[in-house]
């Protein structure tokens, strides 16, 4: 399958393109141009998946793993060399459908979303440049390029969200998205290079043939009472707990709403934020190797999902709303991870749970965002309170985000229920305690996203009076309804006959206990939802003040942000960053300063050497030579 | 005698039916077809650099006077791309009023004086390698002097001239030195023969050879008629004397030091060790006050040629790869910088740091091609010129001189400062007002050389396979 080459190729070509001769362009053939090039990336992905996945089963009854391509790039010794290749395996080639669909999507909605803003051609050339990053991300084939291409989708996560340069906020959130996660990138550097030093490679496949090597190279070492590799493997998953937006490192993901609409359906809701579970899964038999960091992924994750889903419950601009949901929706694919605790088929369902859910949440929360676009495109805010009883003005809008709730919220027969189903199963099957843990979360999310559809579309009608809502263009209204068709019918993919943790086919199967338990609890949450807020009525109020001060909390997010600020400002700034910038200035500077100043009066001094004359020239020359004999000969 | 010798030649008797061609068109030519010389000379010196480009295997000829090596073809090559680069430059340069009448015999030196540098890289006996370096060296006064009506060309072939035969003679007195040691010329045999023999004179010897090389590579003290040769020839000779003739001599010395003098490296390797270090230094001291950008690229260049030698000095297959790698990275990045000026000199007249002052207004692609080609000079990641340091730098690490890089290293600090005058110069001086050089469409050939650099200074370094390439000649051996 070398022309699996095409999907990277297209869009690297597109950008360039795009970003060097952009301005030459008009604006709807710089769009149309993209979007163009962007389908044939999707065919190229969808005949990819089509061959692999018709491809024989092996012996062993799983998918063969494929590498068309790999190249040698950089040498550093006769073991380590980073390489440059396409790798496709189960999960990778689901990621490329993922991926290119969600980008075609997006491709098609912006063309009426960004319509007539200044810098669309840029837009469009930095579209081209996510895309190429995060594909080149899935399929790397050594955990060195994968990190490569994890910085490259920062750097373009980083552009799209300042694509606003004049708006303060929106320069602010890029930096803080930047500087958030390539901290935690600081964790997966170090990660990778302890772990390509004890395993001498940094090739995904040698990894895999022996899982356990990290931990047989140093067994017996331990650091701050750990063992290396559990560091090594930590480190490695700090680097995904920052791109994936992990409590305690989700601070940028909220502010990251900053960007066009678009763009948070793309990167942070259905597939860059992802990139630290497919880490995780793409690493899992290194995981399975050492317990206590996948007991560690299991907390991290559910104390996010709990976190983001109270707090969810309470902000009033729909995208930080969603952008909390996707937070907390994460979370879930990383407890799915943490909860599987080895490679055996059936104790490895969180695996196959967590890669399934991470298919359908991508659809319909790339759904959810695109809706709430055409929703701000109409009122022109993305506060509630502007807000309410728009089903009448936007019916496609309304029908579509309704199926993206109900599939959040694990209603059946919309695809949510069935990933989230077998997650929760896992989770029982580790322990009780996960189970109920998430089942709750599960019933909060399902209060949230309803509250968020009646605030919208429901509740009292709010005077248009400037003027009337209407639904949106047909670029923008088409890939909502085809992402709603996909909604309804992905649960139904056997998709564990493709993803399972060891490749083999597994057959769902319905629990039956769980999923009646998580349907239960999904109704009350809708229900209460629609106590509270189907018509204008005082209840939240007065539940608010009941809860005054829990309610306060969760507004501001429990303080997280001002946390950050007081620790940056009072410990970083003052007591590191200060002594630094004095020897900054003093010591290194001077140094810097009288380097400088002694070269330049050298270089003054000696400037009568270049007389000009020939006569001197060859006098130097002679000396020069016989000072070398002298030398030479005395030392 | 054995006349499938000379098809081990494949390289030299290619270049001279190219400089045949040349030479029978220049001579026997009417007006007509003397005005497409600058055009043929490119397209045929293109053929052979294709007809070459395939490294030879090692060979060697005429009882192991002429030897050829995969690495040796592959520095021709690399030779070749540079000259090829500044014939297109000088396309246009040649119709000028000033060198037209001339315009045949610059084609004709100058592949005279590549055909010495080509028996220099590839020789196996003194008498060859002295034959090959005076080949190369007469005709570029020549060169240098080729404009009749400048005085100051006239000065600089006449300065190039004094010191080139100087250094010959000094060159020669050490051969002689060397007979006297081990009784033969051939390399294989010196190397053999002065294994037991540690007299003051071959110190002597050595020290001699290098200044002798040391004249062609502008090493610091042999470096003083570099500035005025520079900014008196007609630039596109001093393009081509600072990369071609400086690449080759660098070569042509390593040569020397790893098969002559390779058994007892210590003794070069403390003269090498001082004087890189004078000569990186001292190039930069240079160039900081430098207002002429001609005079300001000669003391660069002339820094830059210390850097090269760290490859020399590193005495390993490594160090020879980093140094062909160097070279080439060095022809790109120089001749971008040289292609720029002389399309300014050709239009304008001017050759001040000042005038290029707002450059970006006037000239904004010509301006990014010499900010890409200062970067890359002065070794800035992502661009050609930091993998190139980087190479030669670790292969000077890996053979432990470690104080050696550390110096080398401060000193990139104070060339970034010179490097990034220019830039400053163009981007961001004079922002609001004109500049002294307006607006103008530059030709064709300095187009397509311009491009080439740029091409070669941006993939250079991502295309790992091209050191990779080097890396696996290089272990052949020389």
């Amino acid at each position: 399958m070398e022309y699996s080459v095409i999907i990277l190729l297209l869009p690297l070509c597109m950008f360039l393109f795009l970003g060097l001769a952009g301005h030459k362009l008009s604006e709807r053939v710089a769009g149309i141009l993209g979007t163009i090039g962007l389908t044939v990336t999707t065919v190229v992905a969808y005949m990819v998946a089509f061959n692999y996945f018709t491809m024989p089963r092996n012996a062993e009854g799983v998918f063969d793993t494929l590498q068309p391509i790999n190249l040698e790039w950089l040498r550093f010794t006769e073991h380590l060399h980073i390489d440059l290749g396409i790798l496709l395996d189960p999960i990778s080639v689901m990621m490329l459908v993922v991926i290119t669909t969600v980008s075609l999507m997006v491709h098609i909605y912006s063309l009426g979303y960004m319509h007539g803003e200044k810098g669309f051609q840029r837009y469009y050339a930095f579209l081209s440049l996510f895309s190429f990053s995060m594909l080149g991300l899935v399929v790397a084939t050594n955990i060195f390029q994968m990190y490569i291409f994890w910085e490259l989708v920062g750097v373009s996560s980083y552009l799209l969200i300042g694509f606003y340069y004049t708006k303060p906020a929106a320069v602010s959130a890029s930096k803080k998205a930047f500087i958030v996660t390539r901290f935690a990138d600081l964790g997966f550097l170090i990660g990778i290079l302890i772990l390509s030093f004890f395993t001498e490679t940094f090739d995904f496949q040698t990894l895999m043939s022996n899982p356990s090597s990290l931990v047989t190279e140093t067994a017996g070492m331990t650091f701050m009472g750990c063992s290396v590799a559990a560091w090594a493997m930590a480190l490695i998953f700090m680097g995904g707990a920052g791109k994936s937006a992990m409590f305690p490192l989700h601070i940028w993901l909220p502010d990251a709403m900053e960007g066009p609409t678009p763009v948070s359906a793309l990167i942070h809701a259905a597939t860059m934020v992802v990139a630290g579970v497919y880490l995780v899964a793409r690493l899992f038999p290194m995981y399975c190797a050492v317990p206590e960091v996948l007991e560690l992924i299991t907390w991290v994750g559910a104390i996010t999902a709990l976190y983001a889903a109270v707090v969810a419950c309470v902000q009033t601009d729909i995208k930080r709303v969603l952008a909390f949901s996707t937070i907390s929706q994460i979370a879930f694919m990383m407890v799915a991870l943490g909860v599987a605790f080895n490679t055996d088929l059936h104790a490895g369902l969180g695996y196959m749970a967590s890669m399934f859910h991470l298919f359908t949440h991508a659809m319909f929360k790339a759904l959810l965002f695109l809706g709430a676009g055409c929703i701000i495109h109409a009122v022109h805010s993305n506060e509630m309170s502007e807000m309410g009883n728009l089903r009448k003005y936007m019916p496609v809008t309304h029908i579509t985000f309704l199926i993206a709730c109900l599939a959040i919220a694990g209603i059946p027969p919309f695809s949510g229920f069935f990933s989230k189903d077998e997650i929760l199963t896992a989770a029982f099957e580790k322990s009780a305690f996960w189970g109920v843990w998430m089942t709750a979360v599960a019933g909060l999310t399902a209060f949230y996203m309803f509250r968020l559809y009646y605030r919208i579309f429901w509740w009292s009608k709010p005077s248009y009076e400037h003027h009337t809502p209407h639904e949106a263009p047909m670029s923008m209204y088409l890939p909502l309804v085809f992402l709603a068709l996909v909604t309804c019918v992905a649960g139904f993919i056997p998709f564990g006959e493709f993803v399972s943790v060891n490749g083999e086919a597994y057959h769902i199967h319905l629990d039956w206990s769980v999923a009646t338990t998580s349907i239960i609890v999904a109704l009350l949450g809708i229900a209460l939802a629609t106590w509270m807020y189907f018509s204008e009525n005082t209840r939240p109020k007065a539940l608010a003040d009941k809860f005054r001060a829990l309610h306060t909390a969760a507004y501001h997010r429990f303080y997280m942000d001002e946390l950050y600020m007081w620790v940056t400002h009072k410990i970083i700034f003052q007591r590191i960053c200060r002594p630094i910038a004095w020897f900054d200035r003093h010591v290194v500077d001077g140094t810097m300063n009288m380097l400088a100043t002694v070269t330049n009066g050298v270089s003054y001094g000696i400037r009568k050497l270049q007389s000009g004359y020939i006569q001197w020239y060859v006098w130097v020359f002679i000396m020069g030579a016989l000072l070398i004999a002298v030398l030479a000969m005395c030392f | 005698m054995d006349y499938s010798q000379f098809l081990v030649m494949r390289g030299e008797i290619s270049l001279l039916v190219v400089f045949l061609l040349i030479f029978l068109i220049d001579t026997f030519g009417g007006q007509k077809s003397l005005k497409g010389l600058s055009v043929a000379a490119c397209v045929l010196f293109g053929l052979h650099t294709i007809w070459n480009i395939i490294p030879a295997e090692s060979a060697s000829a005429f009882g192991g006077m002429y030897q050829i090596s995969p690495i040796a073809s592959l520095v021709k090559t690399v030779l070749n791309i540079g000259t090829l680069i500044v014939l297109l430059q000088s396309i246009s340069w040649v119709d000028t009023p000033d060198v037209k009448l001339r315009r045949g015999e610059f084609y004709e030196l100058l592949l005279v004086t590549l055909f010495g540098m080509y028996l220099m890289v590839s020789s196996g006996h003194f008498l060859l390698f002295f034959i090959g370096l005076e080949t190369a060296s007469l005709p570029m006064a020549a060169l240098i002097a080729i404009n009749k009506k400048d005085t100051e060309s006239y000065e600089a072939g006449a300065k190039y001239l004094f010191t080139a035969v100087f250094s010959s003679a000094l060159f020669l007195l050490g051969l002689s030195f060397l007979y006297g040691v081990s009784g033969t010329l051939y390399f294989d045999d010196i190397a053999v023969n002065i294994a037991t023999n540690h007299t003051p004179l071959l110190i002597a010897t050595i020290a001699f050879v290098l200044a002798g090389m040391g004249f062609k590579l502008s090493l610091v003290p042999f470096h003083l008629w570099t500035a005025d040769v520079y900014q008196g020839a007609p630039t596109q000779v001093t393009s081509y004397l600072s990369v071609i003739s400086k690449g080759s001599a660098a070569f042509a010395l390593m040569l020397i030091l790893y098969k002559v003098f390779s058994l007892d490296p210590v003794v070069w390797q403390g003269i090498m060790w001082a004087l890189i270090v004078l000569t990186i230094t001292l190039g930069n001291l240079f160039a900081i006050r430098q207002k002429n950008l001609k005079r300001f690229l000669a003391f660069s260049s002339i820094s830059q040629a210390g850097y090269i030698m760290l490859g020399i000095i590193a005495g390993s297959a490594q160090g020879m790869t980093a140094l062909v790698y160097y070279v080439l990275v060095y022809i790109f990045s120089n001749l971008a910088a040289f292609g720029v000026i002389s399309s300014i000199e050709h239009h304008s007249g001017k050759v001040g740091m000042d005038d290029y002052n707002g450059l970006y207004k006037t000239n904004p692609k010509l301006s990014v091609v010499m900010m890409l080609a200062m970067f890359s000079l002065a070794g800035i990641p992502p661009f050609a010129g930091f993998f190139s340091k980087f190479f030669i730098f670790a292969s000077a690490i890996h053979s432990g001189f470690y104080i050696l890089v550390l110096i080398a290293l401060l000193n990139t600090i104070i060339s970034l400062y010179y490097y990034l005058l220019v830039v400053k110069a163009m981007f961001i001086n004079n922002e609001n007002e004109g500049c002294a050089i307006a607006s103008f469409r530059s030709d064709n050939g300095s187009r397509v050389s311009l491009i080439v650099c740029v091409a070669g200074i941006l993939l250079l370094g991502i295309a790992s396979c091209v050191y990779g390439y080097f890396t696996d000649l290089s272990l052949l051996g020389i």
